[in-house]
């Protein structure tokens, strides 16, 4: 499965609903995909898009929040996965997108490629609600089961970026228009 | 009244309502009242600039965010202060207690000690520096600076602040 084909099955099933999304080829397939005021797209500071969900997701428990990270990004920021299971927030779900490589880099291997195995991080360091999911059919279903509670979902992907053009709206723009659709939710 | 329930009176009055702390020596006793009061959402995190992530989405959130650290945490979080706060003008209040100064036990806090402010000027991040009682008016006034200009700003808690 590529992530396009992950991503486009996501979005199916997570309509309306906040999600933070990490940077390079995945915010722009996201983009692409389905841009709304309501997806936050980082361009830098790799590693932090799960510590910006939680902060959303604490502040705001009425709404569900999802993170679409990378494996790459939530190895540079592991400490982040101990702090989500300490606030435990039930309307976080963490997405991790595996595809074994630094794609936007021109595929360094991620150590996943070897031993680490983040699925049984997760589970060791408290997420009681664990998913790893090897084929597409098999999103839907899986996202579908998931009630109130704090998940993580490993996806394992191959490697392939789509041919999707660059986010063409700016930094600002994302903040403004996703704190304003925040704001409206909780009127 | 102690030093440290004076500023937790004027962060609680300030209107900040998260906080996310990585912990040090000289602010344990405010991290000791901001939890047993829990007027605040509080949240100890794991290293300082994953601190700087959730308080952005606190931000985001509808919040005010402020982060309590050292200044050694200081400097794992320059990217996440130039590459998120700063490049999406998402505003997070910074108190740092300033390690590494004149009467610091710990010479390894020197080097960072030493180069802290120059840190912040070369961020372009507005600092003020708390020595004393007398100084901790600025704190509001650092705090109200970085509301009417939405930025980030730093606080800079100095060792001598709790040798009075």
């Amino acid at each position: 499965m590529k992530r396009f084909d992950a991503l486009k099955k996501i979005i199916d099933v997570i309509d309306d609903q906040y999600i933070v999304c990490n940077l390079g080829h995945t915010s722009k397939e996201l983009y692409y995909l389905k841009d709304s005021p309501q997806n936050f797209y980082m361009m830098g500071s790799n590693g932090l898009s799960s510590s910006i969900a939680l902060g959303i997701a604490l502040t705001n428990p009425k709404l569900k929040v999802w993170c679409i990270d990378g494996a790459a990004s939530l190895l540079m920021n592991l400490g982040s996965l101990s702090t989500i299971s300490f606030a435990n927030p039930l309307n976080l779900t963490l997405i991790v997108i595996d595809n074994g490589v630094y794609e936007s880099t021109e595929d360094q291997k991620t150590h996943t490629n070897r031993k680490t195995k983040l699925d049984a991080i997760a589970r060791a360091i408290g997420f009681e609600s664990v998913f790893v999911i090897n084929n597409r059919e098999d999103i839907v279903p899986t996202f579908m089961e998931l009630g109130t509670g704090c998940h993580f979902i490993l996806i394992k992907t191959e490697p392939e970026n789509a041919d999707v053009p660059n986010i063409s709206i700016s930094s600002k723009s994302i903040k403004t228009r996703f704190m304003e659709s925040i704001s409206k939710s909780n009127k | 009244m102690k030093i440290d329930i004076k500023i937790y009176k004027i962060i609680k009055d300030s209107g900040i309502n998260f906080i996310v702390s990585v912990p040090c020596l000289l602010l344990k006793e405010i991290l000791k009242i901001i939890d047993d009061k829990n007027e605040i959402i509080y949240l100890p995190v794991t290293r300082e600039e994953e601190g700087v992530g959730i308080a952005a989405g606190a931000y985001l959130g509808g919040k005010k965010p402020a982060i309590l650290i050292q200044n050694s945490g200081l400097g794992n979080s320059i990217n996440a202060i130039t590459s998120l706060l700063q490049y999406y003008d998402i505003p997070v209040i910074f108190f740092v207690s300033h390690r590494g100064e004149e009467e610091e036990p710990i010479s390894a806090h020197k080097p960072m000690g030493k180069i802290t402010e120059t840190l912040l000027d070369d961020i372009s991040i507005k600092f003020w520096n708390i020595h004393n009682s007398k100084d901790i008016f600025k704190i509001k006034i650092a705090i109200d600076y970085s509301d009417e200009n939405k930025t980030s700003v730093a606080i800079l808690l100095k060792r001598s602040l709790w040798s009075e």
